[in-house]
């Protein structure tokens, strides 16, 4: 199910993270950690195969620990919507160095297509906006990714907040690691933290 | 607005402070919260804390991914909540078996000892078992007196050996909310 005009979301993650230097990424699970794997693997990656609704607050809690780096959250609408109360969360701590990416192509595109609340009702950006958080966008053009992805490297003047409208194509599946502890070990060890 | 809350704050009990000290020494810096009136004690201490983050959450299970995020950010934390909110983190809880990060719960507990409010029970006589079920070791403390050691062990499994562990802080121990007096 393709529209015109409508961006590709490997083509969005690869442009956002192309020079991300040292930001931290959270993805949420399904095709968002797909589009993350297909960007490369990184150390600096926390790629989630469950706990849904949950993307938002583990970057919430790296961005508060890690204050002079940027964290970005790229995750899907229904993984979104699922923890739609922690940008409220997010809005009252103001962290400043985390920005969150919506890759909205209206629907659950893991389990078959079906539509979720944004092809019809829910506004992710109101939400976001009425939730505190001031930043809030909707974005349409690769150039707003590439503006986007710059503004996250300020770590001063966050949090921030965009949702885009993707194509809905199912793309194939680019798998990063499933084991938890081995990402989750590999990241604290680029931050300079040792296992215990 | 609770009666336990304001009897809670005619006299400042002793536990609270026992935990606060404890959460000071292992570093303890973010903790997030669905606010409880038998944690307010604890509460109010982590907000006046130069060291501590104080997180209020709009449901309990944020808390258990933002204790991920802050784990991998290199710094420990502890989540704040009442019995009737384990329930609402059941699937996340799966992140302590997949992350094997340092994860301690502090649970207030309904439903019990005195309980008025039978809306409370179901949820409260459950709690050890969803816990339990969900692969985190329970501690409990129901006097005074062993609250200190209750989370001097729960404390030291949490975050020396990474083992999931909730304490849970018996009704009796912070008194049956009074509804009519």
């Amino acid at each position: 199910m393709s529209k015109a005009n409508l961006l590709d979301r490997r083509q969005v993650v690869s442009t956002l993270l192309a020079d991300r230097k040292d930001a931290l990424v959270v993805a949420g699970l399904g095709a968002a950690t797909y589009d993350l794997a297909a960007a490369g693997d990184h150390a600096r990656n926390l790629s989630l195969w469950g706990a849904m609704g949950g993307a938002v607050m583990m970057g919430l809690g790296l961005a508060l620990a890690q204050p002079e780096l940027p964290v970005v959250v790229v995750t899907g609408d229904g993984e979104m919507l699922m923890g739609i109360g922690s940008l409220a969360t997010v809005a009252l701590q103001k962290p400043k160095n985390l920005s969150i990416l919506v890759l909205d192509n209206e629907a659950y595109g893991e389990t078959g297509g079906q539509v979720s609340h944004t092809s019809a009702a829910a506004d992710l950006v109101g939400v976001a906006r009425a939730c505190g958080i001031e930043n809030s966008k909707a974005i349409s053009t690769l150039s707003e990714i590439e503006f986007f992805a710059k503004a996250m490297q300020d770590v001063s003047s966050g949090p921030r907040f965009a949702n885009v409208k993707i194509d809905a194509a199912n793309l194939d599946r680019v798998l990063s690691s499933r084991d938890g502890v081995f990402v989750l070990t590999r990241l604290r060890g680029a931050l300079g933290y040792a296992p215990i | 607005m609770h009666a336990r809350a304001e009897a809670s704050q005619e006299k400042a009990a002793a536990w609270p402070e026992d935990i606060f000290a404890i959460l000071q020494r292992y570093d303890v810096r973010q903790v997030p919260y669905v606010p409880d009136a038998g944690h307010s004690q604890l509460i109010q201490r982590v907000l006046g804390s130069s060291t501590m983050r104080g997180i209020p959450l709009t449901t309990e299970e944020e808390g258990v991914a933002l204790l991920v995020g802050a784990w991998a950010g290199g710094q420990r934390g502890v989540l704040l909540m009442q019995s009737s909110g384990v329930g609402n983190c059941i699937n996340m809880l799966s992140l302590t078996q997949i992350f094997r990060f340092p994860f301690l719960a502090l649970v207030t507990m309904r439903g019990e000892w005195g309980e008025f409010n039978p809306w409370q029970v179901p949820m409260g006589s459950s709690t050890q078992g969803v816990l339990e079920l969900s692969g985190v070791r329970v501690l409990r403390a129901t006097d005074p007196s062993e609250v200190k050691d209750v989370m001097e062990a729960a404390a030291g499994q949490a975050y020396g050996a990474c083992t999931p562990t909730a304490v849970l802080l018996s009704q009796r121990l912070i008194g049956a909310k009074v509804f009519v007096k």
